[in-house]
């Protein structure tokens, strides 16, 4: 346990590195509402909300409901001389289901629906203990690790942007209509844009340390708010 | 908290200067012998050139799988069970089908997240790593580091067209009236953009800020 201010340039206690340019800094616990930036890059370090637990968690959980609508119902619908089809997020993968594209098309169902709920349900795992101010489960610090690595990965704004492409592309060949999955889906980006801005990894790190799990015996120790805790 | 550009004069102390390693995930800063981060779990590594040899590879990989993906047809489209024709587009031949029909705004969109995109992703991500490690300014670095901040950003968005290929075939099954197939060169431009995102992730922003040697034994 350290105290404020304290460091060690040995061992590299009480210190935190920029990751975009290395450079040293001294750690320091922020208010609500404060952003550390990265002296030299200008990189923002840390930037914690108040309450920022709480609505990513509820971010997470409206994730997870869209998307179940998203992958369900059609997203576009066509007709020309009687015929007609409508699409869903599932059907796309039934309409592959024996061809050599399978592949392709299961992951591409991975990359739209399935990493977004994964991060979701990531999330929810980690910041619901925290929110309670309980210690966090086993494995949480692995869980919030994993869920920061695949956030490039998951692609459901790009896939609503190829809809509509594809709209006009078919718009010549026949009659086109929006689904309701694809409202769905610009329902998931605006709820993806909410959760980042409210998003700050350093935070939840130090919550995470600070509620028990991972102890290193580094975590800085605010004075006040240990004195409130016990 | 402060907006305003803080120009820091003196030298800054690195954590490889310090003889220390930082946590790319976390933060945390480490001894240099520390495999992995005590808080995170994530393997620790010193900004050296090693990882351009991860950042080549990935690059190369997706060069490769770019020349099949625009020299295959991207999708087959049949009307009228092929009595009405079938036709085969490219992607370059699918942007100048929809300029044709006067869609010029999508046309614009594809043209971009397809061809200027990868291709300018390519020349970004060689520059950077031809560039990583030299010494630079000050202001030199900050243009890398945006350069490279964009590239890391941008690179998702190429997957448009594979996902248009993908949408148009599930949903243009009419039988005998129309019907649209994707063709090879959607697989291979879906790795290939892949690929270049993995070799973006792969190089390490750090060495943008200072020349490092190959070997850091030689630096003491």
């Amino acid at each position: 346990m350290l105290k404020q201010g304290t460091f060690d340039l040995k061992t590299g206690a009480g210190l935190i590195a920029c990751p975009r340019c290395d450079a040293l800094h001294v750690e320091e616990e922020l208010q609500d509402g404060e952003t550390a930036r990265c002296i030299r890059c200008e990189t923002v370090l840390a930037s914690p909300r108040g309450g920022a637990f709480v609505r990513l968690i509820a971010l997470s959980f409206t994730t997870m409901v869209l998307m179940m609508g998203a992958i369900f119902f059609p997203f576009l619908e066509i007709s020309r001389m009687g015929f007609g089809n409508a699409t869903s997020l599932f059907g796309v993968v039934l309409a592959f289901a024996d061809g050599v594209l399978l592949p392709l098309v299961l992951l591409m169902l991975v990359v739209v629906a399935g990493l977004p709920v994964l991060r979701a349900f990531l999330m929810v795992y980690v910041l619901v203990p925290l929110a309670q101010g309980r210690a966090p489960y086993s494995h949480a610090a692995r869980a919030f690790r994993w869920s920061e690595t695949l956030r490039p990965w998951s692609m459901a704004e790009i896939f609503i942007i190829g809809t509509a492409v594809a709209l006009v592309k078919v718009a010549g060949l026949a009659s086109v209509h929006l689904g309701p999955a694809f409202w769905a889906f610009c329902g998931l980006i605006l709820v993806n844009v909410a959760s980042r801005s409210f998003m700050c990894q350093t935070t939840i790190w130090d919550a995470i340390e600070d509620s028990g799990l991972a102890t290193d015996g580094r975590e800085l120790v605010d004075p006040n708010a240990q004195a409130s805790r016990t | 908290m402060s907006d305003q550009p803080q120009e820091h004069s003196g030298p800054v102390m690195t954590a490889h200067h310090a003889g220390l390693v930082g946590c790319r995930s976390c933060g945390r800063v480490w001894p240099q012998a520390q495999p992995r981060c005590d808080r995170c779990g994530e393997h620790l590594a010193p900004p050296d050139r090693r990882c351009l040899q991860r950042v080549w590879a990935w690059w190369c990989a997706g060069l490769i799988m770019y020349i099949p993906a625009n020299v295959f047809p991207m999708m087959r489209t049949q009307t009228l069970a092929g009595l009405h024709g079938s036709s085969e587009a490219t992607i370059v031949e699918g942007v100048v089908e929809l300029i044709h029909y006067g869609n010029y705004d999508i046309a614009a969109i594809v043209f971009i997240a397809s061809v200027v995109v990868p291709m300018a992703k390519f020349i970004a991500i060689a520059w950077l790593a031809l560039a990583a490690g030299r010494p630079a300014t000050a202001d030199q670095a900050h243009t890398r580091l945006k350069i490279y901040e964009v590239v890391e950003f941008i690179g998702r968005w190429s997957m448009i067209d594979v996902f248009v290929v993908a949408i148009l075939s599930a949903l243009v099954q009419l039988g005998f009236v129309a019907s649209i197939h994707p063709g090879p060169a959607a697989v291979s431009f879906a790795l290939s953009v892949a690929f270049t995102m993995l070799s973006a992730q792969s190089f390490d922003p750090r060495l943008i800020w200072r020349g490092l040697p190959l070997r850091h034994n030689n630096e003491t």
